[in-house]
């Protein structure tokens, strides 16, 4: 049989009820079955955006998934090319918006590498602590909406208690929870607020007692382990061919920290384990993320009682003109690697600037994967994958 | 047939056969009670619909309805009459016919079930002799309603979800239906009314029958869960996999019967539950077995909301199954055991062990 192409689901099918797709000739056979196409989304609650897949199934049984892109493609890298690199920051925001400050983070470090400005050794420990809470952030939706997409739905009310607390330090650092826009070429928008350090430690603390109590309700759970155990298992060389990164690669026993190998920020100061787990099921890539909140909060306590003083901002030109060349920078997102390619010709804007989105790579392991498990297991890989729809489709 | 000798009613009763016919006034005393078992059990589904919100608030650390009346008593009201005045809309290529009947299969078998449920002495609208299987078969006929609804949808997501409930239901009435029957085989009676009468002596089944009672009983919530398709066995309408499953084209109070279905079938189990191992309306060691005036119905409710508490607390706290572990766990395991507790209950019985 030749691969379901776009342009199959696109024919409008007219089916009587009952009889989804089955030929004349095949009704009176009873034991025949025949595959269907089921669009899984763009509308999905397992989504979690407007991701459409389009699944071919016969009965329960997965035979093809193919995701269909573009229900959000805003053409971000075009635009781009049209603003300034001040201006471009805030375009990052809006790819993955769980991880915002990082992304900014990301435009700016590729910014200050090109225009050669060393930042403070404030802004750097500044930018981790908050990268490291916007990780932990990030990973607590995650962890609601995986338990809600095994069908726990107590377990999204608990991730965003927590969630809500780092959110208003954040409200409180730089007036936005969500978007934050708090990085800038050079430096940082404002100092921090005078509670930060407070703020972060009683988060800290709280969020240490509040860990174990998310092993308690789901990791331990037997139907969850049954769910997600040997589940959407992806070798170490499939990881490493499909150019995945982040938790998904680290689950599967592929080493690529970004923070541990190639250090930016403030990073190379700080000790912390790279959670690497082997079994590459979704329980592995799950544990992984687990591990990495302790790891991130194990980070942020190393850092926050010593925030050295120094300029917020390294002094730049009103108008930024980098030289011509091109340029790479990468960082490690709560979804993997995010790498900032710009292509400069000496003018106020990038030629072209290209992002390398982890969300992307990821998803095009998803049909390797799931070929062959039903389709509760495709809604449990999804999760452990943790898309977030506009950081996949720019 | 018609026993309901309760102070008001047997007023009723008199004056109905003063002014008409025997007929007559037989005819209109079944609708008067038909009435009033419908109103009943549409207020008992939705202030139902209104615990399980706010049992979930307490889990989920919120607060729940709170608006409408005091502590949102009058929310799920509010649901409703919004529900009856919208629209009632399908698509175009539905099976109009099997659509539209759907929803009363549905609703109508829970409600037929509850007809024989006795909740206290007086109040029970059939005392019939088979009683137990009256309620095995009754509640079995409700799944054709889920069937032809996702069927008639001409829906995808609907289908797969119909199909999975057939699988589902059909499997775990087994378990249901054996471990009824190892409970029946402790009583010797099927007559709901007998089964708590013995139970007045000897103390509740569950205490009679121990060990296999214990078991029966476990089966019987983990198979009563599945039946009425809630979590973790919500595979049915698993909203993450396929939107809302079998009702994803029903609107207005076509959904709302699928809706409170559901809920009246949770009360089902729960009730079955707890006649068959806690003594019905009997009060817990006798303690209000000598005061007259003493409501009954408020034990068996006592303990019926117990049982759906229980229930609920499964549904917010643990992850949906997968399909094929569904089954395992029917035919793989609950079933084998469930066989095994009937011999050993017929066992225990034959050397007369129990309590």
């Amino acid at each position: 049989m030749r691969p379901i192409s776009y342009r199959d689901c696109e024919r409008n099918i007219t089916l009587e009820p009952g009889t989804q797709n089955m030929k004349p000739e095949t009704i009176n056979n009873n034991f025949k079955t025949e595959e269907y196409f089921v669009n899984m989304g763009p509308q999905h609650p397992a989504a979690h955006g407007v991701l459409r897949l389009i699944l071919t199934i016969d009965g329960e049984i997965i035979k093809n998934v193919e995701p269909d892109l573009g229900y959000i493609h805003r053409s971000i890298e075009k635009m781009c090319e049209r603003d300034s690199y001040q201006q471009i920051v805030h375009l990052t925001d809006r790819m993955d918006y769980l991880s915002s400050h990082i992304n900014n983070e990301a435009v700016c470090l590729t910014v200050e590498k090109a225009l050669e400005i060393e930042v403070s050794e404030r802004v750097k420990v500044i930018r981790t602590i908050i990268s490291e809470l916007t990780r932990i952030a990030s990973h607590c939706l995650w962890w609601g909406v995986m338990g809600m997409d095994v069908g726990a739905l107590t377990t999204y009310f608990y991730g965003f208690r927590d969630r809500e607390m780092i959110n208003d330090i954040f409200e409180e650092t730089c007036g936005a929870r969500l978007t934050m826009n708090y990085n800038i070429p050079g430096g940082l928008m404002f100092d921090i607020h005078p509670n930060f350090v407070k703020r972060t430690k009683d988060f800290i603390t709280h969020f240490k007692t509040k860990l174990p109590e998310y092993d308690r309700l789901l990791t331990g759970n037997v139907i969850f382990q049954k769910r997600t155990k040997g589940v959407g298992v992806l070798t170490k060389e499939d990881a490493i061919s499909f150019g995945t990164s982040g938790p998904v690669a680290r689950g599967s026993g592929f080493a690529n920290d970004v923070r541990k190998r190639h250090h930016y920020s403030a990073y190379d100061r700080v000790d912390f384990k790279e959670a690497l787990f082997t079994e590459g099921d979704s329980f592995a890539r799950y544990q992984v993320r687990i591990m990495e909140m302790w790891e991130a909060m194990k980070i942020i306590e190393q850092l926050i009682d010593t925030i050295p003083e120094g300029d917020i901002k390294t002094p730049t030109n009103a108008v930024i003109k980098l030289p011509k060349g091109e340029y790479y920078q990468r960082v490690e997102t709560a979804r993997g690697e995010l790498g900032v390619y710009i292509n400069s010709t000496g003018t106020k804007n990038p030629y072209r600037l290209k992002f390398r989105s982890p969300g992307f790579s990821n998803l095009s392991v998803l049909d390797h994967i799931t070929k062959g498990a039903k389709i509760g297991d495709l809604v449990a890989t999804m999760a452990s994958f943790d898309f977030v729809i506009p950081d996949i489709d720019r | 047939m018609m026993m309901i000798p309760l102070n008001i009613t047997k007023t009723i009763h008199d004056w109905l056969y003063s002014v008409m016919p025997e007929n007559a006034a037989s005819i209109t005393e079944m609708l008067l009670i038909a009435i009033a078992y419908l109103a009943l059990f549409a207020v008992a589904g939705l202030y139902l619909v209104l615990l399980e919100r706010k049992v979930a608030a307490w889990f989920q650390l919120r607060l729940g309805p709170n608006r409408v009346g005091p502590f949102g008593l009058f929310q799920t009201m509010a649901d409703a009459l919004k529900l009856l005045s919208k629209e009632l809309t399908s698509t175009d290529k539905t099976d109009k016919f099997l659509y539209n009947l759907a929803p009363f299969f549905v609703i109508t078998t829970s409600l037929i079930a509850l007809s024989v449920f006795p909740f206290s002495k007086q109040f029970q609208a059939f005392d019939i002799n088979i009683g137990v299987f009256f309620l095995i078969a009754v509640s079995s006929i409700g799944v054709i309603g889920i069937l032809i609804g996702g069927w008639s949808s001409n829906n995808k997501y609907a289908m797969i979800g119909a199909m999975r409930s057939g699988v589902q239901t059909i499997s775990y009435e087994l378990s249901v239906g054996l471990s009824i029957i190892t409970m029946v085989l402790l009583t010797g009676t099927l007559q709901l009314s007998e089964i708590i009468e013995i139970q007045r002596t000897g103390g509740w089944l569950i205490w009679q029958g121990h060990i296999p009672a214990i078991i029966a009983f476990m089966i019987f919530m983990i198979a009563g869960t599945a039946e009425t398709n809630r979590a973790p066995f919500d595979l049915v309408e698993a909203e993450s996999e396929l939107g809302a499953g079998f009702h994803t084209e029903y609107s207005g109070m076509k959904f709302a019967y699928f809706f409170l279905a559901e809920f009246i079938n949770m009360f089902i189990i729960a009730s079955i539950a707890v006649v068959l191992f806690f003594g019905g309306w009997l009060s817990p060691f006798g303690i209000t077995e000598g005061i007259t005036w003493f409501p009954e119905v408020l034990w068996f409710l006592i303990k019926v909301l117990i049982i759906i508490f229980l229930m609920m607390w499964f549904r917010w706290t643990f992850p949906r199954l997968r399909i094929d572990q569904l089954l395992t766990l029917e035919w793989k395991y609950l079933l084998p055991i469930n066989l095994v507790n009937l011999v050993v209950m017929a066992i225990i019985i034959w050397l007369n062990l129990t309590f």
